[in-house]
């Protein structure tokens, strides 16, 4: 196993405890978000779409790297506005008026 | 070429986009810094981007452009013109986009690397054959959940015999195509397996109901990210590994959560396909009872004469666009004294957090929304549990009967309440095909009709008392 590998697979088991570790703290309420955030991430391939997009010289790593760069940032840009969008939504809002017992 | 940055710097770069992650991630840990948070992650994705543009061996800008003008497009008017009750389907197409993004990356640099008699590395190899195969089934399985959610394929489990035979074949197809497109250098060989695991991703989504899909929609999230870790290790970037990472346990996590909700293991959901176990069983006794069907005024009157309400909502809410009528009613009921609550099963709904979703657009405050453990314990101190488009979470064999599907699985327990009040569109059993004795309980009335008109008619039957 070379050098490059063992330090990427460092890198992979202690970021998926990282996530395990932080995500365990998101409450229930906020799931939904969380699921579309967690989209928003793995938009992250763009850039490895960009990587293979930006060196591509024939016309069949072209067309698959334009694909793949189209869904990546479809996955990135829809991933980011539909969490804000729905976290826009919880906000606080002052309690409904109680009416004392008459 | 604008500038060449090197390699190191741009990791370096990868560093502090991972950060952003992992910080973003935290503060959404609550509903105040959540939103700070999504930007915090947005940081990230950007420096990462604009870093990756900077390498010495990106460019070709036009096409890179092209491809960021088109997704950008695509995913800005979807997540804009989406509507909440739709959420599941977006989030669905999402896990799909990316699942196929990374399986372009991994064909595209096989590719590249074969195209002059070449092969790949062992471990590269490995990476490419794991990112395209997650990419292809994470695809079209995201595709089959969407058509599910949006009904425009059958949300009952669609099972024949030999199933998992046949699935376990074509999978294990997919895997050995991939496997022996590395030595031999050939694209198109990887090509089909790309094709096969598609398929094996749509037959393994089909026999799952709609009740079951919020576990799907998290096993295709953590399968998403598990493509970009792939690709990650295909290309040597830290920053797919780490994102990638991250969206797995997210995934995993969620999986696990929605299957413990429901009682029952990963492998039960995934393989189990609920409705033929209830069918196998056949007829266990004709259920005896009568349902007794009310009206809008009555339960008007019920509710105004009640101190302390819990409304219940399931996925039938999000099918009538109810929420903001319902949230109109409680707001109603709370001006008139009575204290309302919100009663919120992990798996109500169709992903994870759905009614929380809904309820939040509705500006339902969340203060008012309890969990599943917090609020069973008040449901023997409600006058009225009201029962809006829920229907397994709700089923009181899950308690009682042991020859039930469903006996184990923790449920809302309305039937404790003093009254139940069940909003319906008619006695078909739900999306499990379950039957429900809540619904003969002598203190459960029915009011029947779509969600959204009948809550309608209690508000003005309310105003007009």
């Amino acid at each position: 196993m070379d050098v490059l590998l063992a330090i990427e697979l460092t890198i992979l088991v202690l970021a998926a405890f990282l996530g395990f570790e932080v995500i365990s703290k998101v409450p229930a309420m906020l799931h939904t978000p969380l699921m579309s955030g967690a989209n928003f991430i793995h938009g992250i391939v763009i850039v490895g779409a960009i990587l293979v997009l930006g060196k591509a010289d024939d016309t069949f790593t072209r067309v698959v790297g334009l694909l793949a760069l189209a869904l990546a940032t479809a996955n990135v840009v829809g991933g980011w506005f539909v969490t804000d969008r729905m976290l826009g939504m919880f906000k606080r809002r002052p309690e409904p008026p109680r009416k004392d017992d008459a | 070429m604008i500038a060449a940055l090197s390699q190191n710097t741009v990791n370096l770069a990868y560093l502090v986009a991972a950060v952003c992650f992992v910080v973003g991630i935290r503060m959404l840990s609550s509903p105040r810094t959540a939103r700070v948070g999504n930007v915090v992650s947005a940081a990230g994705m950007i420096v990462a981007i604009v870093f990756t543009l900077l390498l010495e061996s990106v460019d070709r800008y036009a096409f890179v452009l092209a491809g960021i003008a088109i997704g950008a497009t695509i995913g800005a008017v979807g997540a804009r013109t989406v509507r909440m009750t739709a959420m599941p389907q977006m989030v669905a197409l999402l896990n799909g986009a990316g699942g196929g993004a990374a399986a372009g990356v991994a064909i595209a640099e096989f590719d590249r690397l074969t195209r002059f008699g070449g092969t790949p590395p062992g471990e590269t190899a490995a990476a490419i054959v794991t990112s395209t195969v997650l990419g292809g089934l994470t695809l079209a399985g995201s595709v089959v959940a969407f058509g599910k959610l949006q009904e425009l394929i059958r949300g009952r489990p669609i099972v024949f015999p030999g199933q998992q035979v046949v699935n376990a074949l074509v999978f294990s197809a997919a895997v050995a195509l991939a496997v022996i497109s590395a030595p031999a250098g050939e694209t198109w060989l990887l090509g089909l397996a790309f094709v096969v695991a598609a398929v094996f991703g749509v037959l393994f989504v089909l026999p799952i109901g709609g009740a079951d899909m919020p576990v799907v929609i998290a096993l295709l999230n953590a399968f998403s990210g598990l493509g970009a870790v792939g690709a990650g290790f295909v290309l040597d970037n830290n920053a797919l590994i780490i994102g990638g990472a991250l969206v797995g346990a997210s995934g995993t996590l969620l999986t696990l959560l929605m299957a413990k909700a429901m009682n029952r293991s990963v492998a039960n959901v995934l393989f189990g396909a609920f409705g033929q176990i209830q069918t196998s069983l056949g007829e266990r006794g004709e259920v005896e009872g009568t349902v007794r069907a009310t009206t809008p005024h009555d339960v008007a009157v019920q509710l105004s004469y009640s101190r302390k309400v819990i409304i219940v909502p399931g996925y039938g809410m999000a099918v009538a666009q109810a929420q903001h009528d319902i949230g109109a009613l409680a707001d109603l009921l709370a001006e008139q004294g009575v204290d309302v609550k919100y009663a919120i099963h992990p798996v109500a709904g169709r992903m994870p957090g759905h009614m929380n979703v809904l309820l939040a657009e509705a500006q339902v405050p969340y203060s008012q929304l309890y969990e599943m453990e917090r609020i069973n314990p008040e449901f023997p101190q409600a006058d009225v549990a009201l029962v809006i488009g829920a229907n397994d979470v709700t089923n009181p064999a899950a308690n009682t009967d042991p020859a039930s599907p469903i006996y184990g699985m923790p449920i809302l327990e309305v039937d404790k309440a003093a009254s139940v009040v069940v909003l319906k569109r008619s006695m078909n059993p739900g999306f499990s095909g379950i039957d429900n004795d809540l619904y003969l309980d002598p203190k459960t009335t029915m009011l029947f009709g779509d969600a959204r008109e009948s809550v309608l008619h209690l508000i003005t039957a309310m105003k007009d008392q």
